[in-house]
């Protein structure tokens, strides 16, 4: 049908452009009651008691919620109360609810809620953290139940530490000619979607509980309410409409969890949530934050013989998903290189920053900015030209990964092929820096990219095909729609196994946990992977109940059938078919007699072959495959006053095939601004007191329009062989190399060594004036 | 509460709301019209951009009785428009969220400068975010259509 490939419009356009596309908040709230949450306004601090008898006074108030009564939660790590109690250990978290008849009326009484607070000292950063001193976040870190591959040090701020032991370092320094060791420091910040979360609560006398919410896991959402409160798992219920924008924030389970308790404090009437923009930035997890040490040993021609890597993650004030994020850190901790021998830790630690939820491209591009940053630092020190530092130790078929997974042909891509797309997109035989005259100077920086997916080693995706009675048929998958234009995809997936037209294929967006067969996750870059793979078993079952009822009819083995265009056909003779339509339902004879039924095809895809890691040494398979890349930013920087703009963006990168071309590029320069933006501007900004000082869009300010630079996005195509159609995942490539290419470009033309974030000029000056600051060192 | 009527797409709209609701509150909670966003509720992101007589207007920074004797149009007033069309097309949207916002801005825009200049073009969009694209889409999407302006000025739609 040559529709792979192709720019299909979405399936849901004409919805999202005329404000029919429906999000959770744009349900009707005519009968649910409304929640606020009262939050910390200290980052640490015992609790020593609540007062509520003014707010309960408030007209229309129906409850009012603490923390005493209710059990921990945590996805790897119990260790997060869905209320503080005790004591508060951010800035921002959620210490008790107001239920509600209107959102003005929660409002007003949450205001005169009274908490007494005394406060304590403030654990700043991962670094501080780990001073034998520093204050405990968790004094109970022991007593916390827990997954079994994490691995908390109780009596410390370490919440998990994943080592990788690869080779030999002994022998890799010893090989080392030349080395560098760098530092790098960055604060949290945040996904800044533009829906902020919202979740409603409802639980029927029943038991029955229904949850509506802005998520990318409402499979997970219903798992852990099972797990967390013991309510069967079969009478959760949970839908997700359209999101309004995700980039993992939406991945975590945690405004559920306080929509479901508002509930059962008002008999299981519904109860809305909606988060307002400073409580999504503080109260909802954030975007992780690093501290990080990378040291690089290389013979004289630029070979890297030694990685050894501390990264320290800070997960702020609960483990929740940072576990897992510094997990996935320590998996591809070398960045795509080919390094034989190497050390890394991991960790996961508790601050007392508000805490963290996976990040586009889960924890990827915050290690790369550590590892790109001294990929240059080398470059310079051997003289060698960067990109050909990078070439020569590009990742390739043969080499292994850090956890020692061995790669072929099919499960990484082609990054000296990236590398070379990249030269030319940005001529890079000009030189690095150009001379502009007035003091300006117009400069190049460049990275490279790798990721896997480190998601659980069972997580699978199903799918469900029925048909109309006009042949049509309706798609329905547990990809939630976050705007990455999975779905459409899966529709042209779905046609050109069929071979029909794509406008009889009809998407539901809507994704309820009960109706819907489950797919793990809307994360990691896995919708068109694992869901792709659904569609073509769930097409291949459709074809065979086809083909199966229409042999009888047509008088011929299902072998010689074929299915396209509409018809079972047979194959030498296609003009002896029945129409789908006719068979879809079941075939009716002339005399009334009818054979086979309703067609209903299903398909389901897990992930095969993957195990844990090695607790001493990090080896296994973590992850099914690896995407690579090469990136660049071209910035015209002010010398005098150290400003920028950035004027260019480009991706070279392997996403296998692209099943549709601009909805493909548009997922990579989303990524890109995403990812610009974070290594440009974006940070929360905490004062002393460890208060974020900036919980606001004008504050806290994503790129806008006229501030982006012109994106320049070029494939690179090495079909994943296991992957539906050979597709390997987009949504999260474009934004993994942005910071560190921002950061090179930056550091070259500036002449000083920039490897905190954001890099505002401001960063820049501070730099100029003394190097060697840190913000870890304070 | 107050009882007023609210011309909003064409129709004179009945309803009771306190004086201290927001237009966005109105139009989402008390019509139905949820085409506008919630996204900052203080004027930082243009979610909830709709045109009043016209000119694009944050409704969440704008009281509902503000908006008695005037002319509102949201996104749900917008049938078959050049705008949307054009964003279709241009692939100027992903999750979705902020397009209703853009598109009243551009509406708005295209109106009262049907041949506007880049900078004209940043003075308006800048006051919305779109946190999916990287803005290139959204950019394609107002060029074509103000080429489009100038091939042709005759294909906007009037307002209602
Ligand atoms: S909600 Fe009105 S500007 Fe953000
Ligand atoms: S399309 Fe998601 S914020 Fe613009």
């Amino acid at each position: 049908m040559g529709l792979i490939g192709k720019s299909v419009l979405r399936k849901e356009a004409w919805e999202k452009v005329t404000g029919t596309a429906r999000y959770t908040a744009d349900y009707p709230a005519t009968d649910s009651l409304h929640a606020k949450i009262v939050v910390s306004p200290y980052a640490h601090a015992v609790i020593k008691g609540i007062q509520t008898s003014k707010a309960k006074e408030v007209f229309g108030v129906r409850a009012i919620i603490t923390g005493e009564q209710f059990p921990l939660t945590g996805e790897e790590i119990r260790d997060r109360p869905v209320l503080a109690k005790d004591k508060v250990r951010h800035y921002g978290e959620a210490v008790a609810l107001v239920v509600a008849d209107t959102p003005q009326q929660a409002k007003r009484a949450a205001e005169l809620i009274e908490v007494e607070y005394e406060p304590l000292p403030v654990v700043h950063s991962p670094t501080a953290a780990l001073m034998p001193n520093s204050p405990l976040v968790h004094e109970q870190l022991g007593r916390y139940k827990r997954e079994e591959r994490v691995y908390p040090e109780p009596g410390t701020n370490v919440a998990n530490r994943t080592k990788i032991r690869k080779g030999s370092m002994e022998r890799g320094w010893n090989l080392a000619e030349v080395t560098v060791e760098e530092r790098f420091s960055f604060s949290p910040s945040d996904h800044a979607a533009m829906e902020t979360r919202c979740s409603t609560a409802e639980i029927l006398p029943d038991g029955k509980v229904y949850i509506m919410t802005s998520s990318q896991a409402p499979f997970m959402a219903k798992r852990l309410i099972n797990e967390y409160f013991g309510v069967d798992i079969g009478k959760i219920v949970v839908e997700t409409p359209f999101v309004g924008g995700a980039y993992g924030g939406k991945a975590s389970i945690q405004l559920e969890l306080l929509a479901f308790i508002a509930s059962m404090a008002v008999g299981g009437r519904k109860v809305r949530l909606l988060n307002i923009r400073e409580q999504d930035m503080l109260t909802s997890p954030c975007h992780i934050g690093l501290d990080a040490t990378v040291k690089l040993g290389s013979t004289r021609d630029g070979k890297i013989q030694a990685a050894e890597l501390l990264f320290l993650f800070d997960g702020g004030a609960y483990s929740d998903k940072g576990a897992d994020l510094s997990r996935a850190a320590a998996v591809d901790c070398t960045g795509p290189y080919g390094i034989e021998n190497v050390w890394c830790d991991s960790l996961c630690v508790y601050t007392n920053h508000p805490y963290a939820a996976p990040f586009r491209g889960f924890s990827h591009s915050e290690l790369l900015f550590a590892v790109e940053r001294t990929m240059d630092v080398l470059a310079d020190k051997l003289g060698m030209d960067r990109l050909q530092l990078r070439y020569i130790n590009a990742i390739r078929p043969g080499d292994t990964t850090p956890t020692q997974v061995k790669l072929n042909n099919s499960n990484v891509g082609n990054l000296p092929g990236c590398i070379d797309r990249l030269k030319q997109m940005i001529n890079w035989e000009e030189g690095m820096i150009q001379d502009l005259g007035n003091g300006k100077i117009r400069v190049k920086g460049v990275s490279c990219i790798w990721k896997t997916s480190t998601i659980e080693s069972d997580a699978g995706s199903g799918v469900i095909l029925t048909f109309n009675r006009d042949g049509s048929i309706n798609l329905i998958s547990g990809v939630i729609e976050i705007g990455t234009g999975t779905k459409t995809v899966l529709a042209q997936i779905l046609a050109e196994t069929l071979k029909m037209d794509i406008r009889m294929v009809h998407v539901q967006m809507k994704v309820n946990t009960q109706s819907t067969p489950e797919h793990w996750k809307t994360v990691a870059s896995r919708g068109t992977f694992m869901a792709g793979r659904a569609v073509l078993a769930a097409a291949e079952d459709v074809i065979k109940q086809l083909k199966s009822t229409a042999s009888c009819v047509l008088r011929a083995q299902p072998d010689d059938l074929e299915v396209g265009y509409g018809k079972i056909f047979l194959r030498d003779e296609p003009d002896i078919h029945l129409d789908i339509k006719d068979v879809a339902y079941g075939y009716v004879y002339s005399n009334g007699n009818a054979i086979g039924g309703q067609i209903i095809g299903r398909g389901h895809y897990n992930l095969r072959r993957l195990t844990y890691m090695d607790k001493e040494t990090g080896a296994g398979k973590p992850g099914p495959e690896w995407s690579v890349g090469a990136q660049a930013v071209e910035i015209e920087f002010d010398k005098k006053h150290l400003t920028y703009r950035i004027v260019r963006a480009f991706s070279a990168v392997d996403i296998g095939t692209v099943l549709n071309e601009k909805a493909a590029r548009g997922q990579v320069m989303g990524a890109m601004s995403m990812g610009l933006a974070f290594g440009g501007r974006e940070t929360f900004v905490f004062d002393k007191w460890g208060r974020v000082l900036n919980p606001q869009l004008r504050t806290y300010r994503p790129l806008r329009y006229g501030e982006h630079p012109e994106y320049h996005v070029s494939f690179v195509v090495t079909p994943q062989l296991d992957a539906a159609y050979g597709a390997r995942g987009a949504g999260e490539h474009g934004l993994m190399g942005m910071p560190a290419a921002l950061g090179n470009a930056l550091s070259l033309a500036a002449g000083v060594k920039l490897n905190e974030l954001p890099l505002i000029p401001e960063q820049i000056w501070k730099m100029k004036q003394k190097e060697g600051y840190s913000h870890a060192d304070l | 509460m107050i009882t007023a009527r609210l011309t909003v797409n064409g129709e004179q709209r009945e309803v009771a709301f306190r004086p201290s609701a927001t237009l966005l509150f109105v139009l989402r909670e008390k019509l139905g019209l949820t085409g506008a966003k919630p996204g900052c509720l203080n004027g930082d992101c243009g979610a909830c951009t709709v045109n009043v007589n016209g000119t694009a207007m944050k409704s969440c920074l704008m009281l509902a009785v503000e908006g008695l004797n005037q002319t509102i149009l949201t996104i749900e007033g917008l049938k078959d428009s050049p705008v949307q069309h054009a964003f279709i097309e241009h692939f100027a949207f992903q999750c979705g969220y902020c397009t209703p916002g853009f598109i009243m801005n551009i509406n708005s825009l295209l109106k009262k400068y049907p041949e506007a200049d880049d900078y004209t073009i940043k003075e308006f969009l800048s006051s919305n975010i779109c946190r999916c694209t990287g803005y290139q889409e959204i950019e394609k999407a107002v060029k074509s259509l103000l080429k489009m302006n100038r091939e042709d000025r005759a294909g906007l739609q009037q307002d209602v």
